[in-house]
């Protein structure tokens, strides 16, 4: 039997696995998915079948209430909260990987009563570890889901904070080893106060962290909580957990480094460097006195002319487009351009939206095909053969300065080259600068006209316009 | 030990596995790739379900948590492959 049920955690990690490698294409992600879920129902058929599983009526109970809120939140959750979403399940998960850690502590406290466990010191590592990734993942995701909400704000007391996590290591780490050396067995108050300050420690790290670094945030999270889950493994000496929580491990890794590099930080910088408006950022006065006079201001009517005569029309959206709800709105007005034969693309910045691959995700489900939506490395030298570009509810991802100006906080960060397009419309809300707290030289550039506004009225406006034309 | 190091090659070579695999991945689906292996990474419920099942070494503490535990993961799970489902049905239409 334990024979089989191993091998059932190895056939649920293949597919995982192939779950994950359909996900290469989305033509092929939604058969992915499922393979993962399969997957998933084999691992819980599996622990279900171990011979530790006498008593079944807790274990349906959690299974049934879980698996309802689990698809009630599903369900209800609009595509704009996705962020929000995969922030708040992370931070379950690794609230479920903290609980298992404890609840195996004691259970083990047990077996060696009886004598049939002895602790070891990797035993113990293990324990430890798995505390701490799991709390740190708890904490940490619903102080980013505050953040990613608004809630909280960007924090002032970036060396408070910083001081507190320096503390928190210092005790964790004394305490992990009076675990490990003097007494593992015998040290429930001790195990309880290291969850305490790992939970301490996961909201001290994150708070410091500025809101518009939300998206690395996120996606590190979501690297911890695999990490919990496979320390979790390590502590239940399970193997199927450890490579399933490692797969989840390594995408939260690759996600992280691509956010940093889209933002042109190292990891470090993000996580050590406070937030970076609350550094560099300009004043309003200074905000003002940049644009001075200098803005062409336009309206819906001259860019339904404009983009009458167009040949190729780039969409630039960014996180005000979500915001607005204009994704529809851009679709429509897209639908209409194409109908004329004209050439419609749609631009992504990796860190469009507020989490890796938000922003398409938003495309798709106002029925963007996915084929329009272009990576910035492709549609970047496509940019001086469009005739229009419209930039909505965009500003640091499309500002020159950060390839031009070695000065500007945002120096060296890639950027959608729209101003090298004919024209270039940018509807916006107003002049205020964007996440970096800079204002950008794109909108007062001779090729540049705004449209001030909310970007679905102007748009809607822009398709009426375009049909009385 | 010999334990210890086992796990922990397997841990290192499933990390080379899943960097190799999650490569491919292109930036469209990485949002719905994310909700993804977050369910996957409700495979924890395993844990949790041994902690619930009742076996003699459990405590009434243990299984308390074993429950708790079970409840999270599950919503994990559920939440996850769901989301990710209605996302990637998104995508598939064209």
């Amino acid at each position: 039997m334990e024979i089989l049920i191993n091998l059932g955690y190895l056939a649920a990690a293949v597919l995982f696995i192939f779950g994950i490698k359909g996900m290469t294409t989305p033509k092929t992600a939604v058969r992915g998915n499922q393979m993962s879920a399969i997957g998933m129902l084999v691992a819980v058929i599996a622990a279900l079948l171990d011979h530790n599983v006498v008593r079944f009526e807790y274990i349906i109970i959690g299974l049934l209430v879980g698996g309802a809120i689990g698809a009630f939140i599903a369900k209800k959750v609009a595509m704009t909260d996705m962020p929000e979403m995969v922030a708040s399940l992370n931070g379950i998960g690794g609230g479920a990987s903290l609980l298992v850690a404890a609840a195996n502590y004691l259970e083990s406290q047990k077996l060696a009563e009886m004598g049939q466990f002895t602790a070891s010191y990797d035993w113990s590592l293990a324990v430890i570890l798995s505390i701490l990734i799991g709390a740190v993942t708890l904490t940490g995701s619903f102080v980013a889901v505050g953040k990613l909400k608004g809630k909280i704000g960007d924090s002032n007391k970036v060396k408070l904070f910083k001081w507190i996590v320096k503390l928190c290591f210092l005790i964790l780490i004394s305490g992990a080893a009076y675990f490990a050396i003097v007494d593992p067995l015998n040290s429930d108050m001790l195990v309880a106060g290291l969850i305490i300050v790992c939970l301490i420690l996961g909201v001290s790290l994150v708070m410091p962290i500025g809101g518009a670094d939300m998206p690395v945030v996120v996606s590190l999270l979501n690297s911890y909580s695999g990490l919990a889950g496979a320390a979790a493994g390590f502590v239940l000496g399970n193997n199927g957990l450890i490579i399933t929580g490692s797969l989840v491990g390594a995408s939260g890794i690759i996600l992280t480094t691509i956010m940093c590099k889209a933002m042109n930080r190292s990891l470090t910088n993000v996580l050590f460097g406070g937030s970076m408006a609350a550094t560099a950022g300009v004043s309003k006065s200074e905000n003002d006195a940049f644009y001075e006079g200098k803005v062409k201001f336009s309206s819906a009517d001259e860019l339904a002319m404009l983009l009458d005569g167009a040949q190729k029309v780039v969409f630039v959206p960014g996180y005000g487009l979500a915001v607005a709800q204009a994704q529809h709105a851009t679709r429509e007005l897209a639908n209409m351009l194409e109908a004329k034969g004209c050439d419609v693309k749609y631009a992504i910045h990796p860190v469009a939206g507020r989490m890796p691959g938000h922003m398409n995700v938003l495309l798709a489900e106002a029925e963007v095909p996915y084929d329009q939506l272009v990576e910035m490395d492709i549609i970047n030298p496509e940019f001086a053969q469009t005739d229009v570009a419209i930039v909505l509810g965009a500003n640091d991802v499309v500002n020159p300065a950060a390839s031009k100006d070695p000065a500007s906080p945002i120096f060296g960060m890639p950027i959608l080259d729209v101003h090298n397009a004919k024209t270039v419309v940018v509807v916006k809300r107003g002049l205020s600068p964007g996440f970096a707290g800079i204002p950008n030289e794109l909108f007062i550039r001779d090729n540049s006209l705004m449209v001030s506004g909310d970007a679905k009225k102007v748009l809607q406006e822009t398709i009426t316009a375009l049909k009385d034309l | 030990m010999e334990m210890f190091i086992m796990s922990l090659t397997i841990f290192v070579l499933a990390i080379f596995v899943g960097v190799e695999v999650i490569n491919k991945v292109p930036p469209t689906l990485h949002t719905p790739l994310m909700s993804g292996t977050n369910a996957i990474s409700g495979i924890v419920v395993v844990g949790a379900i041994l902690s619930s099942g009742g076996s003699e070494h459990t405590t009434v503490l243990s299984t308390v948590l074993g429950v708790a535990a079970i409840i999270l993961a599950t919503i994990n799970i559920v939440a996850g492959f769901m989301v990710t489902d209605r996302m990637l049905n998104m995508f598939k239409k064209k």
